[in-house]
């Protein structure tokens, strides 16, 4: 590599430590980078070369694993995709996802996202009870192009971290969440619209969303949750018409 | 969980932003031609070139015409960014500058009736 495609950088990486730091604080790092380089290749440079104790998460340095989302200039991004050669001042700060405790530096504790995945039961709920001598469950293209999208979701928080609405109500269930509800119930073969609409028609689950839209921009895998939380919403509010007005309609 | 009833302030909502979004504006023109008891003079060549020369009709055409291309220059700018020309500054100059031309030739048209 020729010196000239090296450019020197201070990374402004928010430390913390909540075992024994009582506030977090900025350290400034100097890290030379080449122009390809993703800012994920600089904390790997400082975690290698300037400070073993800077503790972050990474795993597949091509935006698959969904580990390293983190704060770049102020916005979600993952660490593996925010280029170097976007940032042209030489300066760029990296804090851990806004709207999550830290656990340790860039860290950020994952478990309410989990607990409200879980909540939506983001797996397959068979329609009907088939065994398998009776043969695979087809579905045409059209049909898997209803959900596909939803299923690019690789669960890195980044919408969340977006989200100013989730900022104001911890509560709310959040896009991805429900987002990947959407996948399942949008799938032919599924069968479960019903349990997961406990959940997401309640007054925490897709009503908390104000359609700002910052889910879908900062999305790294295009899944748009905005898109697929104004699509519940029509749906649930056909839903309690259904219920409400036609209570024989009933299933 | 409970299930929300947010549905039914939120399906009002919904409903009344397509409706405002798309016919409100219509129905808001035709109620004021109803009011002043609309026929058809009031759209002959006649009475739209009397209005077009008369120097308030005049200022009210050109305000229109002004913010409706400067508005479509902008919008048109913004939208070609967001199909992925990167090339702001010079789109920039190609929308502004026909926005300043159809300004420019407004101006000049009213000016000549």
């Amino acid at each position: 590599m020729s010196e000239l495609q090296q450019r020197q950088i201070q990374l402004e990486v928010l430390r913390y430590n909540p075992e024994t730091d009582t506030a977090p604080r900025y350290q400034t790092y100097s890290v030379p980078c080449l122009e390809e380089w993703v800012v994920l290749d600089a904390l790997n440079y400082i975690k290698d070369h300037l400070d073993p104790t800077l503790s972050y998460r990474w795993s597949c340095h091509m935006a698959v694993c969904g580990s390293c989302g983190m704060m770049v200039n102020g916005e979600p991004k993952l660490a593996c995709k925010a280029f170097i050669h976007e940032y042209k001042e030489g300066q760029i700060k990296v804090e851990p996802m806004a709207n999550f405790p830290i656990e340790r530096d860039l860290v950020t504790s994952v478990e309410d996202f989990i607990t409200k995945l879980a909540s939506v039961k983001p797996y397959l709920i068979p329609k009907e009870d088939k065994p398998v001598s009776a043969g695979e469950f087809k579905q045409t293209p059209a049909e898997l192009k209803k959900f596909k999208q939803y299923t690019l979701c690789i669960n890195c928080m980044l919408c969340y971290a977006a989200c100013p609405q989730y900022a104001l109500v911890p509560e709310f269930l959040g896009p991805a969440a429900i987002s990947m509800a959407h996948r399942y119930n949008q799938d032919s073969r599924d069968g479960g619209r019903d349990q997961r609409q406990e959940v997401i028609a309640s007054d925490e689950g897709v009503w908390e969303c104000s359609f700002v839209g910052a889910c879908s921009e900062v999305c790294p895998k295009h899944v748009d949750p905005a898109g697929a939380l104004q699509q519940i919403k029509v749906a649930s509010t056909i839903d309690w018409y259904k219920e409400h007005l036609m209570p024989w309609m009933k299933k | 969980m409970a299930k929300s009833n947010k549905p039914i302030f939120w399906g009002l909502f919904a409903a009344g932003g397509t409706i405002t979004a798309f016919v409100t504006p219509a129905l808001v023109l035709i109620t004021l031609f109803a009011a002043m008891r609309f026929n058809m003079d009031m759209f002959t060549y006649d009475s739209i070139h009397a209005f077009a020369a008369w120097w308030l009709g005049k200022l009210i055409i050109f305000g229109v015409i002004l913010v409706s291309l400067w508005h479509a220059a902008h919008r048109l700018r913004v939208t070609v960014h967001d199909f992925g020309v990167r090339a702001d500054k010079q789109v920039a100059i190609v929308v502004y500058s026909l926005a300043g031309l159809g300004t420019l030739l407004t101006l000049i048209f009213l000016l000549r009736i």
